[in-house]
């Protein structure tokens, strides 16, 4: 128990010292992963909708699908990513692999299926209850999908969080596409793998505790937003 | 609904804006190399002081020497600085690496626990320290990922007659992870392990571990640089990586190598004036 108390110890002096250090390393890690959770809100989010609300052959198997790749292992999304984007690879002229770019492409793949299934399990609940409404609209697919994307955007809000979770708490795809360079494409969890890689256990159980308080503030500032927002446009 | 909409819009954009902009900065090189350089703290120590010397920014890629020399195959990076010399003269023959410089050399020690279950210490020659943990079935934690230390480690075992593979998952560990998670490991299993004396030097955690034999010749670990081949990789920063190649085996690069040290004691001895 020892080790927790000092490693919080260290949580706090870093915290309250403001470390340089640790202020570019947790701002990158915010970047790269509230990035990847707006790239895949734009992609996940109408997907998911779309899923949801419009009947085509194979959609059973879509779901299933889209379900099952919500447990994309990040490694291997790390390596597919850092496939394409080696110089030997089919993306290699864009130069941006050991870039925060790179880590946002990985992040972004493993979490559009998170935000895509949930925002589909969101809008069918929502469906049952517009059906008859957007009947007598006689609303067509593009209709039905913006007007429950748009009336289910604070339940929705769970599902980006969850992304957000997902990216800013993984350490197998970033490390392999960003390479870990201090600097440039360090981020908390790369971080915390190479301080135990050094053995400075103390030092990255405090970066943890620093992680999951940065966690835990995004996610109340999601809620508060969410609250606040809900009751002003109710 | 609009307003929300251009909020989105208008966030995207300034964070790939952001990054765009942040692909513009000073010139830099990407370095691939092993994990014992960066973990030792020596690339925080000289690194800067090229930036500084030159306005280069190095962008170190610190992975097994299997590993980098890999990235550094398929063009991902334009210097290459690792520890297996065969693997590097074939990195070299094979026309993807222009030329080897001899940079710095260390050595490696093994490192076991205090209550020394196979007897090691005291004993001068590495071979028959291998020998008697093979022989005593005492736990040996293996990098087993490729890496410049573990080729050395097979390397030692085939010399010493031992083929430790045949007895993977009982005595014989293979963590298949760098050299500082291995050295974890051991420390938790209280096993015998091969460590560049760097990483060991600055490692945090040794636990029960100390060094149990050092100073065996077989035991010298040369470090090599290479730029990576720019007729065969068009876009390496070919004079980029030449100059930090150059500072490197300059006078200046190899004192401040020199000067690098860990409680005292230096764990990296310059090569470059040595060979020539």
């Amino acid at each position: 128990m020892s080790e927790v108390f000092s490693a919080v110890a260290t949580a706090v002096e870093l915290v309250v010292r403001l470390d340089p250090d640790l202020v570019e390393i947790v701002a990158l890690s915010l970047k790269v992963s509230l990035s990847a959770v707006l790239i895949a809100a734009l992609v996940g989010l109408p997907l998911g909708a779309a899923v949801a609300l419009v009947k085509f052959p194979g959609r059973r198997g879509a779901v299933i699908l889209l379900n099952a790749a919500m447990g994309l292992p990040p490694v291997v999304v790390g390596l597919v990513v850092y496939l394409l984007l080696s110089r030997a690879g089919p993306l290699g002229e864009l130069g941006i692999l050991f870039t925060p770019a790179a880590m946002v492409i990985a992040q972004s793949i493993l979490i559009t299926p998170i935000i895509a299934a949930l925002t589909r399990q969101t809008i069918s609940d929502l469906h049952e209850e517009y059906d008859e409404y957007l009947c007598s609209l006689g609303a067509g697919h593009l209709q039905r999908i913006t007007t429950l994307l748009w009336d289910g955007r604070f339940r929705l809000l769970t599902g980006l969080l969850a992304g957000f979770g997902r990216a800013s708490a993984e350490v197998g795809a970033v490390i392999i596409v960003g390479g870990n360079i201090n600097h440039v494409t360090r981020v908390m969890t790369t971080t915390i793998a190479l301080e135990t890689s050094k053995g400075n256990l103390n030092l990255a159980l405090a970066l943890g505790i620093v992680l999951i308080i940065l966690a835990a503030s995004v996610n109340a500032a999601a809620v508060l937003i969410g609250d606040a927002a809900s009751k002003r446009y109710g | 609904m609009k307003k929300f909409l251009f909020v989105f819009v208008a966030l995207a954009g300034a964070l790939l804006g952001n990054f765009c902009a942040a692909t513009e900065e000073q010139p830099f090189l990407v370095l691939a190399s092993t994990t014992s350089t960066e973990n030792s703290g020596l690339f925080d120590y000289i690194l800067p002081e090229f930036t500084r010397d030159s306005g280069i920014q190095v962008r170190v890629v610190a992975v097994g020497t299997g590993q980098a020399i890999r990235l550094a195959s398929s063009g991902d990076a334009d210097v290459l600085l690792v520890h297996h010399r065969p693997s590097e003269d074939a990195f070299v023959a094979q026309g993807l690496g222009v030329r080897r410089y001899p940079v710095m050399h260390n050595d490696f020690v093994l490192v076991g626990p205090a209550a020394d279950p196979a007897s090691v210490i005291g004993q001068a020659d590495m071979l028959q320290a291998l020998q008697a943990i093979a022989r005593s079935e005492s736990l040996f934690a293996s990098r087993g990922d490729d890496s410049g230390t573990h080729k050395k480690e097979l390397s030692l075992w085939a010399e010493a007659g031992v083929d430790p593979v045949v007895d993977s998952g009982a005595w014989y560990r293979e963590t298949g992870s760098g050299m500082g998670a291995t050295l974890n490991t051991a420390v938790a299993m209280g096993a015998y392990a091969l460590s560049d004396r760097a990483t060991w030097a600055s490692f945090g955690n040794k636990g029960e571990l100390k060094i149990v034999l050092e100073g065996d010749p077989r035991l010298f670990n040369p470090y090599g640089v290479i730029l990576v081949n720019p007729e065969r990789f068009p876009h390496v920063r070919a004079s980029l990586g030449q100059a930090f190649i150059d500072w490197l085996v300059s006078t200046r690069g190899q004192a401040l190598i020199a000067a690098y040290a860990i409680d005292g004691a230096p764990v990296f001895f310059p090569d470059a004036m040595v060979d020539h």
